[in-house]
């Protein structure tokens, strides 16, 4: 061997050969959803009881991120399912999925202690659109029944398009907008550079970070059973309301269907095909302060709610929609921090009225 | 560091690395500016621009003391400097090269601690300084006060044994200060009430002196062998480069002043750049990543399963060691760039078949530091004074109060003393029971095998001891480490 001088300029363009070369293949093949699939979840860690979201990765052990694949891939819906049973699903907002709720106490988990087969596929933020593609991957599990829990505040058509999940899953949302003809839904045209850039190496990198931190934050996801970061102390949900009339840009007096997406709680059930799906329009806080006779929360004025509950209602009995309409099942004094969010005894209430409904759908399958 | 800070810092030893003439200038004035650049943010006001110009003035002073009797010009590192070259930086050279040496350096370092002041007049936040400089006549005064002082210590107290001894004590005193919390605060108490801030507000961590300990150490050392007539003359710019060394300031190693002294002309070694990354790879790739689930105050009393906190323990050992030993890396690479060759500060202490060789292989140079300053004077005057206790009290003492110094070094709680008790009693034990196998032991010379066995027993149960001590190292209090400890083993 001969001990030459070492060439930095030849290692230098190597090396930036090798990274433009390795970020070409990378975005050509874009591995993203196989990696995702990839996890340590259900076979060294027990599987998440909920799907991966935190604020605070450091104290939550958990963490948001955008691939949906890892996201249920982390579940332990991921897990085969066993034989003789039949699963039910649960796709909704933030209250579905137990915002400051300990995994053993959200509504699945109530269902499940009164022996359902329950898996919570709730997702915070406030979009039909997001259930939509969480319902899709939420289907190739074969669930037996699909419990949908909706509320007003996820169906205006501003609000479809901006939940991080969607956004960051923005093809797949284009495609389920196509294929279900969903005209009322605007995402706009993929900026293919942007699309490109954000598909080599360097550019995923804060994804594949994120696949890894999922993978990590199983070691004390297991360990200790935590999946949320929960504040010593929040504020109840606000009772004295502004006199406010207007919803996302609407005035009194009429709310019409077109001014909802409607149409994406359609396409949800025609995506179930044979699997039932129960629609309930989920318990809401009712003020009985400052302006309650206008609002009846932070979130609703009482034209608007009353409009939707009565679209609801017509647009499920037209389309032979099993609906349930559960706004006013849950006392005010079970809602946590918000006019949704729903304390622990709140949650086993909602779970004792649903439990009939779920077992007599059940039964007749 | 972070890793901007690496970036730059790497090429700035690139280019230090060029220009061997200048190269003692051009690290004392990175130095200098890197104290600044690297100290934090600190809620008192101007405390983050004291703090570093503290660091400066307290080396001066000691310089000051410390140096020994002139005979002949000092060790710059200017020996082997190139003939007049027609760059600038070497033309600039030339003309600091006129006049006093030391001067010369006290002028650069004034002068860059005024320029930095003067920063404050530029913009919202400029530069280097984590937050905006106070006012420029009161930076001057302090560094006009700074400097009589110097130049008082250096006529009046150069060479005393008091003022040696002294300043020692000086420099301990400050460090139990800074490193036990009630006192801590207690100065930040009064310095809020300096600066007129809410003193409701006042923390232990108001104080954070960032490379403080490491640069006490390297102090303790000069002065401690300036008292055994050790310590080499250097000029002002050899020694304060050598205290506040860039590459070394925030967490090591704690080189040798005989030896750093050498190695301002050396050649610079381009395996630096290897070394660097490495670092940054067992730092910023393994470390950081380990440190989400590593334990920790929170996360040790949450842990419903032993298997599970066993991993987090796991998992602490090596962030540890990969956070650590990564820092060394990039100081010791960046080092290398520019000609000198730092000591190493691990050795895989993990692989190691015992605990004595575990603390022969990990921070060495604190280890090191403590067996010269501490041990060996300690267990010599126990063996040569009025009482002489046996070898193995000798051994016991000498084992524990160093390991407990070390432990109190990163700061005076119980759970650090602690774990340093935990391993000096380790070290103890092991010296006790390899001088009572010893003699069974050497049978074992002719079996390979045997041994091979032996030394993979002993680097589990070693590994084992040592990340069981972590428990004490890395949570809050004595009584959840005790816990921790219980629920490690079913409890």
């Amino acid at each position: 061997m001969t001990n030459q001088p070492v060439s930095w300029r030849n290692v230098l363009l190597k090396a930036l050969v090798l990274f433009l070369v390795a970020n070409l293949l990378f975005a050509a093949t874009d591995p993203r959803p196989a990696l995702g699939r990839l996890s340590l979840y259900n076979r060294l860690f027990p599987g998440r009881l909920r799907l991966p979201y935190g604020e605070r990765p450091d104290l939550a052990y958990n963490l948001s991120l955008n691939n949906l694949e890892a996201m249920f891939a982390s579940h332990e819906i991921a897990q085969p399912r066993p034989a003789e049973t039949r699963r039910v699903v649960l796709i909704g907002d933030s209250a579905t999925w137990g915002y400051l709720l300990r995994p053993e106490q959200t509504l699945a988990a109530r269902l499940k202690q009164r022996g359902f087969q329950v898996y919570n596929l709730g997702y915070p933020t406030l979009s039909a659109t997001k259930d939509l593609l969480l319902l899709q991957y939420a289907l190739r599990c074969q669930p037996d029944l699909i419990i949908w829990l909706v509320t007003l505040e996820s169906l205006p058509l501003d609000k479809q398009l901006t939940s991080p999940i969607v956004q960051k899953n923005a093809a797949e949302a284009r495609r389920l907008i196509a294929d279900f003809n969903l005209r009322q839904l605007n995402l706009p045209a993929e900026d293919r550079m942007a699309a490109l850039w954000s598909r080599t190496l360097w550019g995923a990198r804060r994804d594949l970070a994120d696949l890894f931190w999922l993978q990590m934050y199983g070691i004390l996801w297991a360990g200790t059973g935590i999946d949320q970061y929960y504040p010593a102390a929040y504020d109840p949900p606000q009772s004295d309301l502004e006199a406010d009339q207007t919803f996302h840009g609407l005035q009194p007096p009429t709310l019409r269907a077109d001014d909802l997406a409607l149409d994406v709680l359609a396409a949800g059930v025609q995506m179930a095909g044979a699997t039932p799906v129960l629609l309930v329009n989920e318990p809401i806080y009712l003020s009985q302060g400052k302006n309650s006779d206008l609002r009846y929360n932070f979130f609703y004025p009482r034209w608007a709610y009353d409009q939707y509950r009565q679209l609801l209602a017509e647009h499920c009995q037209q389309a032979g929609w099993r609906c349930l309409d559960a706004w006013n099942w849950t006392p005010a004094a079970e809602f946590t921090n918000s006019a949704i969010h729903r304390s622990p005894a709140g949650e086993q209430q909602l779970a004792e009225a649903l439990a009939p409904v779920i077992q007599e759908i059940l039964g007749g399958r | 560091m972070t890793l901007p800070q690496i970036l730059v810092f790497a090429t700035l030893a690139l280019w230090v690395g060029r220009w061997t003439p200048a190269r003692p200038w051009l690290l004392l004035a990175i130095s200098v500016l890197a104290i600044y650049w690297t100290q934090p943010a600190l809620p008192i006001r101007g405390l983050d621009f004291w703090l570093p110009t503290a660091t400066l003035a307290v080396t001066i002073w000691v310089w000051g003391i410390a140096r020994p009797e002139r005979k002949e010009p000092p060790a710059t590192g200017e020996a082997d400097a190139a003939p007049r070259a027609p760059h600038l930086p070497a033309r600039v050279l030339e003309f600091l090269r006129r006049g006093d040496q030391d001067g010369r350096a006290a002028l650069l370092i004034a002068a860059l601690i005024l320029g930095l002041g003067a920063t404050r007049y530029l913009g919202p936040l400029c530069c280097v300084t984590p937050s905006r400089p106070p006012e420029f006549w009161q930076i001057a005064v302090g560094v006009g006060g700074a400097a009589l002082l110097a130049f008082a210590l250096r006529r009046f107290a150069a060479g005393r044994r008091g003022a040696l001894e002294g300043a020692v004590w000086a420099l301990l005193a400050v460090f139990i200060l800074l490193k036990t919390d009630p006192l801590a605060q207690a100065a930040a108490l009064g310095l809020r009430a300096l600066t007129g801030q809410s003193q409701a507000m006042a923390s232990a961590l108001d104080i954070r002196w960032l490379g403080f300990s490491y640069v006490a150490f390297r102090l303790i050392h000069t002065l401690r062998d300036r008292l055994a007539g050790r310590l080499p003359d250097l000029s002002l710019a050899a020694f304060v480069t050598y205290i506040i060394f860039f590459p070394a300031f925030t967490a090591g190693p704690i080189d040798r002043v005989q030896r750093f002294s050498k190695e301002f002309a050396g050649k610079p070694d381009w395996s630096g750049f290897e070394r660097i990354l490495w670092g940054v790879f067992k730092k910023f790739a393994l470390a950081d990543t380990l440190a989400l689930v590593a334990l920790n105050g929170v996360n040790a009393s949450q842990v419903i399963h032993p298997g599970w906190l066993w991993v987090l323990v796991y998992a602490y050992a090596l962030r540890i060691y990969f956070d650590f030993s990564g820092y060394t890396d990039i100081a010791i690479g960046l080092g290398r760039l520019m000609g000198f060759h730092l000591p190493e500060n691990f050795e895989r202490p993990y692989l190691k078949p015992n605990l004595t060789t575990f603390w022969n292989a990990w921070h060495i140079t604190l280890a090191q530091w403590f067996r010269a300053y501490w041990f060996n004077p300690l267990t010599r005057a126990l063996r040569t004074g009025r009482w002489q206790p046996p070898l193995s009290v000798v051994i016991l003492l000498g084992q524990l109060s160093t390991m407990l110094l070390i432990g109190l070094w990163h700061g005076v709680t119980w759970n650090f003393a602690l774990w340093g008790l935990w391993h000096g009693v380790g070290l103890f034990v092991h010296n006790r029971w390899s001088e009572a196998t010893k003699a069974r032991f050497a049978s074992l010379n002719d079996h390979p095998a045997a041994q091979r066995f032996l030394a993979v027993v002993g680097a589990l149960a070693t590994f084992h001891y040592v990340a069981l001590g972590w428990v004490w190292f890395a949570l809050p209090s004595a009584a959840l480490s005790w816990q921790t400890l219980l629920k490690l083993f079913g409890g």
